[in-house]
């Protein structure tokens, strides 16, 4: 664990797993897909920036947090503000009653753009924001829970409890907001149409990078001593904590990287999709990312990722057909993983390619066909 | 309260819960290199007097003073890195992890969120793990997941945990509980090592053991201190045989 290298990959066997994902969404996805199954990939691909959140705070922490859809909608939302403010130029909304402001605005008789969406108007801070806002807000709530010890059952119900009250605020303030609706009509970025196909693509590996990076980061962080206190927090908190340790740091510091995390994935989606709304803060959301995260394997960050691209190409194919046993069956898969197979995907696999050596198999066949394309390089040069 | 040279010293220490007093109006002193055992019927308020110390129970009154520091305002790991380091009674290690793992959570270096970002293993870390290891006879396991151990072997892990942490005054709250006889001596033989250089304060249970490394020994009973003394003075006490000793 000590060079920089064995941190971010997590050694040879995860570097081989993180070579494969990144194969998969920069190559294989890419050249096998068509544009609008991509999209719905990328789309998915920004929720499993929430999952690998979950796999620091829950897998390792044990810290499960049921309002993670609030970070991931906050950075969306800001994300989605900077955009609607671009978009509502005073030339394209000059039938409103105020031209210049965004068009919920006019509708809500708001004749100017309101002090907290000032900021939005520049990219650099509205990139800012988006990392900081969700962040704050997770140091205030675990500064307010963990130095008061809340832990366990008791954080995961009030983590629900402020998400469903951020929606409902959300949806409330239909001036400030857009309400129900959610921002819509974003067009483009700096000028830039993020609606052609181009920009899609284009959009699509810019997630995928920041989902690695994100990968890298996390991965750093659980190889790091850091990494080896969740465990032990998750597990003898008191001996922890009568280690030396000052636990409540602990725990606030991976609840606000796991924010920001799934802030990053929320503004990817405004980007990719062209719009936010509330029905990504609330509890639904924030308890269908725990079922990815559980799904994929809560101790794995490979496997959260694989999970939630399962679990959500599964739930597009199911709700084509019968919209109305969806639910119903994504509980029921959530019952059974965790009662059979309490790491998930990665939990399986771990027991049985191990078996018969997959890992190597692969990593050697990589090694091959990298030494033949260098050879062909070579040849050609 | 007046500043001593004890390196432990409670004075009128009381801590009730909803009126019952688990410890009541206690003093006791702890000298340097001293090796105290507290022994005393269950309900007797032995562990509470741990868990004041440490900081995981509050103190109603009274003042716990360790090197003349004040302990009652401090939170849990502020006393740790004061120097009192404590073992639980059911021992309490990360099953998780492998030996060593345990023991270098427990070395003193990267306690902050940013310190322990940046931990290195470094060979200091290495050697110093490597000694405690072979001190709590557990070199040959090194590698192997905590969970795995003996129960006699978890507790020795537990004391190794503490002593990475070179503490001034060591709490140990039944350290033999569970082990097998010839466990016991070698623990006998742990604690008289350790104890050079720190001050230990112990309870427990077994009579013989108590025998075999007591300096002094403290009878706790409903939370005040009925004896205090050498092992042969606290047996020939009638009070003591009474409440305890006797049955």
């Amino acid at each position: 664990m000590n060079t920089l290298s064995d941190k971010l990959l997590g050694g040879k066997q995860g570097a081989v797993g993180l070579a494969i994902l990144a194969l998969m969404l920069f190559v294989v996805f890419p050249l096998w897909l068509d544009l609008f199954r991509l999209g719905l990939l990328g789309k998915y691909v920004t929720y499993a920036f929430v999952a690998i959140s979950l796999v620091l705070l829950w897998g390792n922490g044990g810290i499960l947090s049921l309002g993670q859809g609030m970070f991931f909608g906050l950075g969306g939302y800001c994300m989605a503000m900077f955009l609607k403010l671009e978009a509502s130029d005073p030339v394209s909304t000059k039938i409103q009653t105020t031209p210049g402001i965004p068009d919920f605005m006019d509708w809500n008789q708001l004749t100017e753009i309101p002090f907290f969406w000032q900021p939005f108007k520049s990219l650099p801070l509205t990139l800012i924001l988006v990392l900081l806002v969700p962040t704050l807000l997770a140091f205030i709530i675990g500064y307010a829970m963990f130095k008061r010890r809340v832990g366990g059952v008791y954080f995961a119900i009030i983590t629900q409890a402020i998400a469903l009250i951020l929606s409902i605020l959300i949806v409330g303030q239909q001036g400030y907001t857009g309400g129900v609706n959610g921002i819509t009509d974003l067009k483009t970025l700096l000028g830039w149409d993020i609606r052609t196909d181009s920009a899609k693509y284009i959009l699509y590996f810019t997630n995928a990078g920041l989902l690695i990076a994100c990968m890298l980061l996390a991965r750093y962080i659980l190889t790091s001593k850091f990494g080896m206190l969740l465990l032990a927090m998750r597990d003898k908190e008191e001996r922890v904590r009568f280690s030396g340790y000052d636990v409540s740091n602990f725990k606030i510091f991976i609840f606000c990287v796991a924010a920001m995390i799934s802030a990053i994935g929320g503004a990817m989606f405004t980007l990719q999709i062209g719009f936010m709304s509330p029905s990504f803060v609330g509890i639904v959301p924030s308890i269908e990312m725990v079922i990815f995260a559980a799904v994929g394997g809560r101790m794995s960050l490979i496997g959260a990722v694989y999970g939630t691209l399962l679990v959500n190409f599964g739930k597009t194919m199911f709700s084509e057909t019968f919209p109305e046993l969806w639910l119903f069956l994504m509980g029921g898969l959530f019952i059974a993983v965790v009662m059979f197979f309490p790491d998930g995907l990665a939990g399986i696999y771990e027991k049985y390619a191990k078996q018969f050596k997959v890992n190597e198999l692969v990593s050697s066949y990589l090694a091959k066909s990298g030494k033949k394309v260098a050879k062909l390089i070579g040849e050609k040069a | 309260m007046s500043n001593t040279d004890f390196v432990l010293a409670l004075e009128d220490l009381t801590v009730s819960f909803d009126g019952f007093k688990a410890v009541d109006a206690l003093t006791l002193y702890i000298d340097k290199n001293e090796l105290r055992v507290v022994i005393g019927p269950n309900g007797a308020g032995k562990t509470t007097v741990l868990d004041l110390i440490c900081g995981k129970t509050k103190s109603s009154s009274g003042s716990i003073k360790f090197k003349n520091q004040e302990l009652t305002m401090l939170s849990e790991h502020e006393i740790v890195r004061a120097g009192v380091g404590r073992k639980f009674q059911t021992p309490s290690i990360y099953e998780n992890l492998s030996v060593y793992q345990n023991l270098e959570l427990s070395y003193p270096v990267g306690r902050s969120v940013w310190g322990s970002l940046t931990f290195k293993r470094t060979a200091a870390v290495s050697e110093q793990v490597n000694k405690i290891a072979a001190e709590v006879l557990l070199t040959e396991q090194l590698h192997m997941e905590a969970a795995l151990l003996s129960h006699g072997q978890k507790q020795w892990l537990e004391i190794g945990m503490l002593l990475m942490q070179d503490p001034e005054l060591l709490m140990l709250d039944e350290p033999v509980a569970g082990m097998s006889v010839k466990e016991r001596d070698q623990t006998a033989e742990l604690l008289k090592r350790i104890c050079q250089n720190r001050s230990v304060l112990v309870i427990e249970h077994d009579m013989e053991f108590v025998k075999k490394i007591a300096h002094k020994v403290t009878v706790l009973h409903q939370g005040k201190i009925l004896a205090e003394g050498s092992m042969e003075h606290i047996q020939a006490d009638e009070k003591v045989i009474e409440v305890y000793l006797g049955h």
